[in-house]
């Protein structure tokens, strides 16, 4: 037992969290020495190695294109584990600032991203938890004076040790109105994301150009958040291969006459409006399944497996994108899920 | 005199790792936990001041880590304690009550007595803090 | 089945004389229990050339309605309703001669609330009856609709907490010793030395009453000085048992009402005064606010044997409904008899809102509480602060452990003995809770809180070594394979 220090004696807020967290963690071995200045690191053998590398072979497969999205995540991940390595030869440097920012349109899988961020950063020591807290302006922002601090802190505790991940972080950001409670959020979380022993990771999500202009307004929030991490729209090709890996995943397949629908279909549905990648092909096969359903049953004979797990032409060409009003599958889709970009997001996952 | 409330009275004073680790228990038993103040240390004083509401759905002591240091910060001079409450069927009740911050100072408590018949006495256990206001009891508030 | 068959059957049944139990429809193999019959299981030891089933009759016949012989009487009443049925019978593992016998009674054959009434018929005259050789009441399944004619306890393990402010570990106790000879005013001087030092309850031992060395009245005035003077001491709320065991009723309110207007938290009294007068002190208690503890004193004279007398499983049922907040239920690492799976039983069966079906800990019969609260168990009887990471890993935090001898005979002074036990049980729900491994590394997180503590230093030194390890008389026989019986 070590010398009792005894809470009676140290003066508020000079023992903060982050000094409780090593005594969550007590049962941890101390530190080891540093390593000599000889010696030879194999990265290759290390155990933290490996579970990240099992994590970025997951996000491959896990996720159709997006190649520079991984190969961001791959940079970050390689910049940490030196780190780390220049840590266990007691070459000190300052604790790498975590903080990142995830942008592009809805549906490209930046939720997916982050889940598997978050086991790299927690393989690798960072975080205590693979645990993403996902929120948004309403998580965050108060209905009145005095109570926007006690939800954002809220949110900040229930994020601990893990990243929190906003969405739509723009929100929080209100010029036109000078007595907006979001500016209090955006002063609270900064606090937090410069606390030197803090363990939070924090994530700020959004369409490209909205959150380029959130950090231009907060030039000290962007000076906390040095990764960027840009998602592209998925292209028609990569939208087919998404397509028919969630096809298969419910165990139907499109016939040939479907897939040429369903590819005519995307084609279409690119042009219009509210049109959300991966998201948008799971809502459409989702409608598929049900005009399948309706197909099948007003078939009136018996029905056998090739029935159940192939989608035809006909079921595709039910959607209303090939008729003239094509604002109907946009807006349906936006009713479906209410347009925000939360979790589901998970394109092929 | 030292004030003996709470489930870890008789051992010293916990650190903030000590504190950490009895709330990351409560927390894994699906516990909320709040903190509450008091200058009144009557032992049948049931409610101190709350310090927020309980904190729900925490998976780390961080938060409540946080909450424990504004209000030693704002309270520096009174009795802060953690509870954590078992909300679950046929309990529905505190589960856990620790002190994490006592004044500097306990002048304790008196006795007293007030003679009745046949050798019965009334008596009552009077914090001496508690001759002073509320708010003016311990230094620092 | 034609009319003629049908009229004969009936007229064996009444034929005057002595007729087969069984055969007057006392066994029923295919009864199926409903869900408001109380069931009981009896060990039955036949005598010999007495068939088991006709045993098992027999019980069930002289538990509910029959006698000796035929009576045409019965034939003005709807006798197959109050009859009790036995309808399962199994042998005893590993002991020949020996039945488990399951019998449903009624819930008509009870008076509401009351459990003389519900004894005088489960226990009644059966015990003596010549064709057994023994018999013993197991376990018993009290119904909802029977266990919601009770108060239950007065006050519950919940309200009890609450009412005291301590929470997230055992309640620790002790018993002012010596037993007997104490004048009051030495007497209370235990009581202050043990609850300043750390004590949450000091008790009177079960033959403390009124005796000439000490009288009752003398001992409660001085007692609560002792219980005040420790309070303002500590600022925590104490509380010592008064011992209320009287020769009547009317000097046991006498004297609990005198302990009340004292600011007595507690009073108790022993099981010796009867079922009817722990009820009516049960509910003097929930009247008054205050808790009421029962000392279990004589029950080892028939929950002991495991071959006769009532399991004291069933006796921890009864102690539940009939509403005593405390209740003594063996320490399993003490003095006293307490097999440590039996002993799981008991505290289960006390203790929580739902008792699963569990043959390993005796437990014959599911048991629905319907939320009646629970009741504190007291592990009392030779344990010391030595064996608290057991006991805690034991017991878990709804206990009160009573360390008599372990606190009053410290080297150091009472206090500084109920120091030490109050050290090392917050120590060891301190490493609990940290998640240590308390069987593995309880002597440890002891040694390390006595490098800080004195007194637990020196009560490490006497006791460590200490233990009883004999074999227990009571430890279940069970069928592994056994099936749900309701």
């Amino acid at each position: 037992m070590e010398t009792p220090r005894g809470f009676g004696f140290p003066p508020p807020g000079q023992h903060g969290p982050a000094a409780a967290e090593a005594g969550a963690d007590a049962g941890e071995a101390a530190e080891p020495a540093p390593l000599a200045d000889d010696a030879e690191l194999d990265l290759e053998a290390d155990e933290a190695t490996a579970r990240v590398e099992e994590t970025l072979e997951a996000l491959d497969a896990e996720l159709v294109g997006l190649a520079s999205v991984k190969r961001r995540v791959r940079e970050i991940a390689s910049l940490l584990q030196v780190d780390r390595a220049r840590g266990q030869f007691g070459l000190s440097s300052s604790k790498p600032t975590l903080h990142m920012s995830f942008t592009g349109g809805p549906g490209t899988g930046k939720t997916t991203v982050a889940m598997r961020m978050a086991a790299i950063l927690h393989a690798l020591g960072y975080i205590r938890a693979p645990r993403v807290h996902v929120v948004t302006r309403d998580d965050l922002v108060g209905q009145f004076i005095g109570h926007t601090a006690p939800k954002t802190k809220e949110a900040l505790a229930r994020a601990a040790g893990g990243v929190l991940f906003i969405d739509e972080a723009y929100y929080l950001f209100r010029p036109e109105n000078e007595r907006d409670y979001g500016q209090e959020v955006i002063e609270i979380l900064l606090t937090e994301m410069e606390n030197e022993r803090g363990d939070l990771v924090v994530m700020f999500a959004g369409y490209p150009d909205r959150m380029a202009a959130f950090f231009s307004a907060n030039p000290g929030l962007s000076s906390r958040v040095p990764h960027h991490i840009v998602f592209e729209d998925y292209d028609h090709g990569e939208l087919m291969q998404i397509a028919e890996l969630m096809v298969a995943e419910e165990n139907f397949r499109f016939d040939e006459g479907a897939r040429e629908a369903f590819s005519d279909y995307l084609t279409r549905r690119m042009r219009q409006p509210r049109f959300s990648n991966a998201r948008s092909v799971r809502n459409a096969i989702e409608r598929c399944r049900l005009r399948q359903a309706r197909r099948l049953v007003a078939l009136r004979r018996p029905l056998g497996k090739q029935d159940l797990i192939t989608i035809t032409a006909e079921d595709v060409h039910g959607s209303s994108v090939f008729t003239e009003d094509a604002e109907d599958e946009g807006n349906a889709e936006t009713a479906g899920d209410g347009g925000g970009s939360g979790a589901g997001e998970g394109a092929a996952g | 005199m030292k004030f003996r409330h709470g489930t870890f009275s008789y051992l010293p004073d916990f650190t903030d790792e000590e504190i950490g680790a009895q709330v990351a228990y409560a927390l894994s038993q699906g516990w909320p936990v709040s903190v509450e103040h008091t200058d009144d240390p009557h032992p049948r004083n049931v409610y101190w001041e709350m310090w927020g509401l309980p904190m729900f759905d925490l998976a780390e002591p961080d938060g409540v880590l946080a909450q424990i240091d504004e209000c030693r910060a704002t309270h520096p001079g009174r009795y802060v304690r953690v509870q954590a409450y078992d909300a679950s069927l046929g309990r529905q009740s505190t589960a856990l009550s620790f002190l994490v911050q006592r004044p500097a100072q306990e002048p304790g408590f008196v006795l007293e007595r007030q003679e009745g018949s046949d050798r019965t006495q009334r008596y009552a256990v009077r914090p001496y803090a508690t001759n002073r206001p509320a708010g003016a009891r311990y230094e620092g508030g | 089945m034609t009319i003629s068959e049908e009229s004969t059957e009936t007229k064996e049944r009444w034929d005057p004389g002595v007729q087969s139990y069984a055969g007057m429809g006392y066994w029923n193999p295919d009864y199926v229990p409903k869900d408001t019959d109380v069931l009981a299981v009896f060990r039955v030891a036949p005598q010999d050339g007495v068939e088991p089933v006709e045993a098992a009759a027999a019980v069930a016949g002289e538990s509910s309605t029959a006698t000796w012989t035929v009576v045409w009487t019965d034939r003005l009443t709807a006798h197959t309703h109050y009859q009790a049925k036995a309808y399962r019978i199994d042998e005893v593992p590993g002991r020949p001669g020996e039945y488990f016998a399951y019998i449903a009674y009624d819930i008509d054959l009870f008076e509401e609330g009351s459990i003389a009434n519900l004894t005088s018929s489960i226990i009644g005259n059966v015990f003596g009856f010549k064709p057994l050789k023994a018999l013993r009441l197991e376990d018993m399944r009290i119904p909802v609709a029977y266990t919601k004619t009770f108060q239950g306890p007065a006050h519950g393990i919940v309200m009890e907490r609450e009412f005291l402010n301590k929470y997230g570990r055992p309640l620790l106790g002790a018993t002012i010793k010596p037993k007997l000879g104490l004048s009051a005013r030495n007497y209370g001087r235990v009581v202050y030395e043990a609850c300043r030092g750390g004590l949450d309850f000091t008790k009177d031992d079960e033959n403390i009453n009124s005796q000439p060395f000490m009288r009752w009245r003398d001992r409660f005035l001085f007692g609560m000085e002792g219980v005040n003077r420790a309070m303002a001491e500590t600022g925590e709320i104490k509380g010592h048992y008064f011992n209320v065991t009287a020769g009547t009723m009317e000097e046991m309110y006498e004297r609990a009402e005198f302990a009340r207007e004292l600011g007595s938290v507690v009073v108790m009294v022993d099981l010796t005064v009867g079922y009817t007068a722990i009820q009516s002190m049960a509910n003097w208690a929930r009247r008054n606010g205050v808790l009421l503890h029962l000392h279990r004193a004589g029950h080892s004279t028939y929950t002991r044997q495991k071959t006769h007398g009532v399991s004291f499983r069933v006796i921890a049922k009864w102690c539940r409904l009939m509403g005593v907040d405390h209740v003594h239920a063996g320490t399993v690492v003490g003095k006293l008899e307490g097999d440590p799976a039996t002993t799981r039983g008991y505290y289960d069966t006390l203790r929580e809102n739902h008792v699963p079906l569990n043959p390993a800990n005796g437990i014959f019969f599911e048991q629905d509480w319907a939320s009646l609260p629970g009741v504190m168990p007291v592990a009392s009887g030779g344990i010391h602060a030595g064996q608290m990471h057991q006991l805690l890993d034991l017991f878990s935090d709804d206990v009160i452990l009573q360390f008599g001898g372990g606190t009053i005979g410290h080297p150091y002074g009472i206090a500084a003995g109920a120091e030490a036990n109050r050290v090392a049980l917050e120590a060891m729900v301190k490493a609990r809770n940290e998640g240590r491994d308390l069987l593995r590394e309880g002597p440890d997180v002891l040694r390390d809180a006595a490098k800080g503590c004195r007194p637990l230093e020196a009560a490490l030194a006497t006791w460590g070594e200490v233990d009883f390890d004999y074999t227990s008389t009571d430890a279940p026989d069970f069928v592994p394979t056994a099936s749900p019986s309701v």
